[in-house]
């Protein structure tokens, strides 16, 4: 009996995503008594050996290079190896990729699926987990009721714990695939941008800005911090920013470890999408905005004079560090 | 064309979520049921299709009668006829078999899901279906336009966004960009009178073969006070969050 976990890989480095969802596959493999088999999907430009680094048992490496858009051909591999190594548990991330393949995984090993957890599942007489639900404004126990689990794993929601285990095999193999039904035509990334859901820090601004010319002390803070950006539902419905960026209920939920509100009042749909942050900053010239019930800290002024201020003051922070 | 949208029935994203007293249930007293705001894209982007290529849009929803209001207004916003299977689902399999089922029977084209529902998360419907029947399938999908027996799709990447083909029929799991929030459509007066003839069709299902289920719920803990710091302190916001709060 085993638990095997995908270790995502994007351009051929492992995601920062794949060491939670390792740390969290072992930690469940130790609770529960099992093997920890860890499969990577193709070519890569990280060691794989990178991923012994997490204590798992076995790594099995398919060198054959599937799009990310061929969901139904992951699934078929990583069922596979499931079955083969007699599964009870699958654990993947819930990422872009991971929410396209994790259902179709359930499905294929007849399993449970329970998506966005954040904690390692009890171990008494059934498995329950707790998720986050109603985009984050509450917490679920969920129980499955299968004899096998997929779970997924919300980013930035586990700590990673490095334990080295220097027994661990790797196996690497070519893999024959089962042929899709979708075909890759182009991508058009947005050079050097931080992906939302794994960014550490978010800056975020919203239609305090007052307009699409105004973001570039955002970006510039944001550049400081290594940050991603975001925004309010307004903002991108205006247009003033890219969909992409749309955090809140209906847009992205993110966990990052700092996220920082410039002029977004803080209105319940927003909160639900960011309040799994560690620590919030809200700036807003209304000491009545919601936003700073939301907060650990908060400045009350004018974006405007408060960001410039803001980013003199991290630049003299890091200078001095 | 034969279009089937797939509806949630959800709170309104402004409802505060509440719990009965034993937590094993979400509490509905007081609360705005909509069309899962995934779907409301999906659903508006399928009349549009249908305006261009001719055909038909139904859609299909999993619930109890409480539900019907939700599909009365998407019958008014423009929607042709409404399926309706008359079970409690308790989890995202129960949902993907039922309407895996209607999709078998009815030979759709397009199968526009939304990503997810904003009340359980899961998202996990669209994608169980495409493995149930073994369609095509694209999740996050912002753009679908139909060229024949093919469509072009477009997907949300992490830090962009791909172009991708596949032949029909196909199931997505759609978002905002399939149109925009300014291009959705809303029940005109025409629409809600003529939702009131349309047909809606309940059909028995079963909502047995569940493998997982909602045991309890807490709310995550409330922020501890906020600390405000004087417009102009911001070197003081710096050194808060690099030794308080150990962010930066």
């Amino acid at each position: 009996m085993s638990v095997v976990v995908f270790a995502e890989s994007n351009d051929g480095h492992f995601k920062k995503g794949t060491f939670e969802t390792l740390t969290y596959a072992k930690d469940i493999a130790q609770s529960f008594g099992l093997d920890c088999i860890a499969v990577s999907i193709g070519s890569l430009n990280d060691d794989i050996q990178k991923l012994s680094g997490y204590g798992v048992d076995t790594i099995i490496s398919f060198s054959s290079d599937i799009d990310a858009c061929d969901s139904k051909g992951y699934a078929a591999i990583l069922s596979k190896v499931a079955e083969d190594h007699g599964a009870q548990l699958f654990i993947l991330s819930n990422s872009n990729l991971g929410r396209s393949i994790g259902p179709r995984i359930a499905v294929r090993m007849n399993a449970a699926y329970i998506s966005n957890a954040i904690e390692v599942p009890s171990n008494d007489t059934s498995l329950r987990v707790k998720k986050k639900s109603f985009s984050s404004k509450a917490l679920e126990i969920c129980e499955s009721s299968a004899e096998k689990t997929v779970i997924s794993l919300s980013p930035n929601a586990y700590k990673t714990t490095e334990n080295s285990n220097p027994n661990c095999q790797v196996k690497n193999i070519e893999s024959a695939l089962e042929s899709s039904n979708v075909t890759y035509e182009s991508t058009e990334k947005a050079s050097g941008t931080i992906s939302l859901a794994e960014a550490e820090i978010v800056v975020s601004a919203g239609r305090g800005l007052k307009g699409p010319d105004n973001w570039g002390m955002i970006e510039e803070l944001a550049d400081l911090l290594e940050a991603g950006t975001a925004c309010s539902k307004p903002v991108s419905d205006i247009g003033w920013r890219p969909h992409g960026e749309h955090v809140g209920q209906t847009g992205k939920a993110i966990a990052p470890n700092l996220y920082i509100a410039i002029g977004i009042s803080g209105a319940i749909q927003h909160l639900a999408g960011v309040n799994s942050s560690k620590v919030i900053v809200a700036i807003n010239t209304d000491p009545d905005a919601p936003f700073f019930k939301a907060a650990d800290y908060g400045i009350v002024g004018d974006a405007f004079e408060v960001v410039p201020r803001l980013i003199e003051e991290i630049k003299a922070f890091k200078s001095s560090n | 064309m034969n279009i089937l949208v797939c509806i949630s029935n959800v709170p309104d994203t402004t409802s505060k979520i509440e719990f009965t007293e034993d937590a094993t249930a979400f509490k509905t007293d007081g609360i705005q049921f909509i069309i899962n705001p995934y779907d409301e894209f999906g659903l508006t982007k399928a009349i549009k299709l249908r305006e261009v290529h001719g055909g038909k849009v139904t859609v299909a929803h999993v619930g109890l009668n409480t539900s019907e209001p939700t599909l009365r207004k998407a019958l008014a916003i423009g929607a042709d006829d409404a399926i309706r299977v008359d079970i409690e689902p308790k989890d995202s399999f129960v949902v993907a078999k039922e309407l895996s089922a209607i999709i078998t029977q009815n030979k759709y084209d397009v199968v526009i899901c939304g990503r997810e529902s904003i009340d359980y998360n899961n998202g996990a419907v669209p994608a169980m279906i495409a493995e149930l029947l073994d369609l095509p399938f694209i999740n996050a999908c912002i753009g679908l336009e139909l060229e024949g027996s093919t469509v072009k799709l477009e997907r949300e990447i992490e830090g962009g966004k791909e172009k991708v083909n596949a032949n029909l029929p196909i199931i997505i799991g759609g978002q905002k960009g399939l149109v925009e929030e300014s291009d959705l459509l809303i029940p005109n007066m025409r629409g809600i009178m003529t939702a009131r003839t349309k047909p809606l069709t309940v059909v028995e299902g079963s909502s047995t073969g569940n493998k997982s289920l909602s045991v309890s719920f807490e709310k995550p803990q409330a922020k501890q006070n906020c600390i405000m710091v004087e417009n102009g302190q911001e070197k003081e916001l710096v050194t808060l969050l690099h030794q308080e709060a150990k962010v930066i």
